[in-house]
């Protein structure tokens, strides 16, 4: 009975930071897709208009945007109908933003999975991200009603050509958002009031990204170069140009937010890599 | 049995392993806590967290769950551990399903573990119990197609066919399990990890489970490692055994003698004056105002009696505040955890705030055959409505060798632990 042995796994004391354990994640592909409709079907689950909801929440904020920063405050949308720039640049910061907060407590809320089973730890954030791509592309259904609507009324030329990089556009803050989300989930196992944390800050950064006003209303200053540090700026424009055809795009603050988004991802990794494994003696 | 134990294959190595854990508090829990003991700590100042009244910080303190670990599981046994509490089962099954990671040593596993620390894991009540199935063997290492390939086996194994499209909330305790454990037991693994699963279910089908898990190492040839502290499983299940204590293997081999070995030492922790003022023998969520501070064999040097001889103990309870009705649960266990018996109900009575009762406690002991036993202790109070509530428990409180030849070879396993005194046959 000289059966290869297929599976071996060696586990010792020692941690392998340059281990990022990718190939053991696509094995359990079927897990992340299985979470990902979990966290789908569960959400809505005993409410009152159900699905609805993802609808209702975009359209209500940007509504609440175009009286309050629009009217109001009277921001400039660089020509754009209000509703339709809120209603776009909501869908791409709710993406982004809810890739970091649903990750920020991923060891928190699993913990009594976590405590029972191995699997790697890596399918939970990434079915977060995968299930705020879905919720995405909901709200890109109402972004393109809009767009239809005001695209026959001639208020707007989106470049067409440029939606096929939206995927790349979704990635790149899928990464980014994933990397913080899982750097914060591995601190809060041993520091909680960094959950506390993380809502406050998240709101604070969309004030820091151009996600309510153009990047081109801010004048050439220090202002408008920290705000084009921010790496999630760059692909919040680049989205805005593709879908609105207003939007600016400079190459190499692009590029720096794509190499910040691969470094934060795989420092994000390597420290949750090495979290998981001992998590459950402190959580 | 194995006369070529030598060659067989390996299932689980373990070389070396130590499992260390921080005893107290692990810092400060908040950044903000841990940076003022930093701070405090730099200027030479007491740290502002230290709790008052404790004169050493426990921080920086810790014990060896497993202290050194060297076993090797072959492929195709049904491997038994057994061991006391904190003995380090659990410890040692947590590190071989990989949820947390040794300080020293190595592990390697030749084949996929199916672990099963809990049943259903992972199930959630809103899905039904088809969805279930496909998340808890997703999370357990399948793939969609192999799930898709052994539905029809796990609902069939799982006796709860006609409900598996209704969300797992509607279930009762007991189809939960089924369906739980049908799904652990046919995934495709080569090793398979089992923690005591099976105190849940009804009798029929912890059987049909434990002989699923026997065709697994006997007829599939998979690895079968099962933690229990009832022996009877372990004997029914396992074909080898090894006893942990203090998170060592003091024991390796075959079942009869482990068990031997586990009730030994166990016996070692068998004294005649017991002394249980502090809450922390305790086991968590004891009320604090009353408790059993002393309990003393009368005219024992030994815990050791004659076999029909009864236990006499003298026993010191202490209240804080006033209590109506005390009585006293006394539940006797055998040597290898098996229950034997229960006194259900000794009045104890009324007991003042501040005060101290002593008493003077007899036990029978004329039904039972030789061996060691174990008396847990439960301290509650009926109110004026008939509900008891639970006030103080210590499991076990004393230990007794009972010393005698029975009537016959007793085959504990078969027999039980009692003789029934009262029955008669008549020629008619």
């Amino acid at each position: 009975m000289a059966q290869e042995v297929r599976y071996h796994t060696h586990i010792t004391a020692k941690h392998n930071w340059f281990d990022l354990n990718l190939k053991e994640v696509w094995q359990y592909r079927d897990l992340i897709l299985l979470f990902t409709k979990r966290t789908f079907a569960l959400t809505y689950k005993q409410t009152i208009l159900g699905p609805a909801w993802i609808f209702l929440n975009p359209f209500l904020t940007s509504i609440i945007y175009t009286f309050v920063f629009g009217g109001i405050a009277g921001m400039s949308t660089d020509g754009i109908p209000q509703i339709l720039f809120y209603l776009c640049s909501n869908a791409i910061w709710v993406f982004f933003s809810s890739c970091v907060t649903k990750n920020a407590n991923t060891f928190t809320a699993n913990a009594s999975v976590f405590g029972k089973v191995y699997f790697p730890r890596l399918t939970t954030p990434i079915s977060n991200v995968l299930s705020s791509v879905i919720q995405f592309g909901v709200q890109m259904l109402l972004v393109v009603l809009f767009l239809i609507y005001y695209f026959i009324k001639g208020e707007v030329s989106p470049n067409w050509w440029a939606w096929l990089l939206i995927p790349f556009v979704l990635l790149h803050m899928g990464i980014l958002g994933l990397g913080f989300g899982i750097i914060i989930s591995s601190l809060t196992t041993k520091y909680r009031d960094l959950a506390i944390l993380v809502t406050f800050g998240v709101q604070l950064w969309m004030y820091a990204t151009p996600v309510i006003y153009p990047l081109s209303q801010l004048g050439d200053g220090l202002l408008k170069n920290i705000i084009m540090i921010n790496p999630v700026t760059a692909p919040v424009e680049a989205f805005r140009y593709a879908v609105l055809g207003q939007g600016t795009i400079v190459p190499s603050y692009y590029v720096i937010s794509v190499v910040v988004s691969i470094v934060v991802a795989v420092f994000g990794i390597m420290i949750f890599n090495k979290v998981e494994k001992t998590f459950m003696d402190t959580v | 049995m194995e006369t070529n134990i030598n060659n067989r294959e390996v299932a689980i190595q373990l070389s070396g392993v130590k499992k260390q854990y921080k005893l107290g508090q692990i810092g400060g829990g908040t950044l903000q806590g841990d940076l003022q003991s930093w701070w405090a700590r730099l200027r030479g100042k007491e740290d502002p967290n230290t709790i008052i009244g404790q004169n050493q910080r426990l921080v920086g303190q810790s014990f060896m769950a497993l202290n050194g670990i060297d076993l090797t599981v072959y492929k195709g046994e049904a491997l038994g551990i057994i061991g006391g509490n904190g003995a380090g089962k659990s410890t040692m099954l947590k590190l071989l399903s990989r949820v947390t990671a040794p300080t020293e040593g190595s592990i390697d596993i030749y084949g996929r573990i199916a672990s099963m620390l809990e049943v259903g894991t992972g199930f959630n009540g809103e899905m039904t119990g088809r969805e279930n199935v496909y998340m808890n063997g997703a999370i357990l290492g399948m793939t969609k197609a192999e799930i898709d390939a052994k539905m029809e086996d796990i609902i069939e194994f799982s006796e709860v066919r006609e409900f598996i499209d209704t969300p797992v909330k509607r279930y009762s305790s007991g189809m939960y399990v089924k369906l739980a454990f049908s799904v652990a037991a046919h995934l495709d693994s080569e090793i398979m990890i089992m923690d005591e699963v099976l105190a849940v279910g009804d009798m029929a089908f912890q059987k049909k489970c434990l002989d699923k898990m026997r065709d697994a190492a006997k007829e599939e040839g998979r690895t079968v490692l099962y933690v229990s502290h009832n022996m009877n499983t372990i004997r029914q299940l396992c074909d080898r055994c090894v006893v942990l204590d203090k998170g060592k293997v003091i024991f390796e081999g075959d079942v009869e003698s482990a068990i031997d070995v586990y009730m030994q030492n166990k016996m070692v922790e068998a004294k005649v004056d017991y002394e249980y003022s502090k809450l922390s023998v305790r086991p968590k969520h004891v009320r604090e105002d009353v408790r059993i501070t002393h309990l003393k064999l009368i005219d024992k040097e030994f815990p050791s009696y004659e076999l029909k001889e009864p236990v006499w103990f003298n026993m010191r309870i202490k209240a804080r505040k006033a209590f109506k009705n005390l009585k006293l649960r006394l539940e006797v266990r055998y040597g290898d955890e098996t229950p034997v018996g229960t006194v259900p109900a000794l009045i104890i009575g009324e007991l003042n705030a501040e005060t101290t009762g002593n008493y003077k406690v007899r036990f029978d002991t004329k039904e039972l055959v030789s061996g060691k036993y174990s008396i847990s202790m439960v301290l509650y109070e009926v109110d004026e409505f008939g509900n008891s509530h639970d006030l103080d428990l210590l499991l076990p409180a004393i230990r007794f060798e009972l010393q005698g030849d029975d009537e016959l070879v007793w085959n504990h396993g078969a027999w039980g632990h009692v003789v029934f005194q009262e029955a008669n046959a008549w020629k008619i």
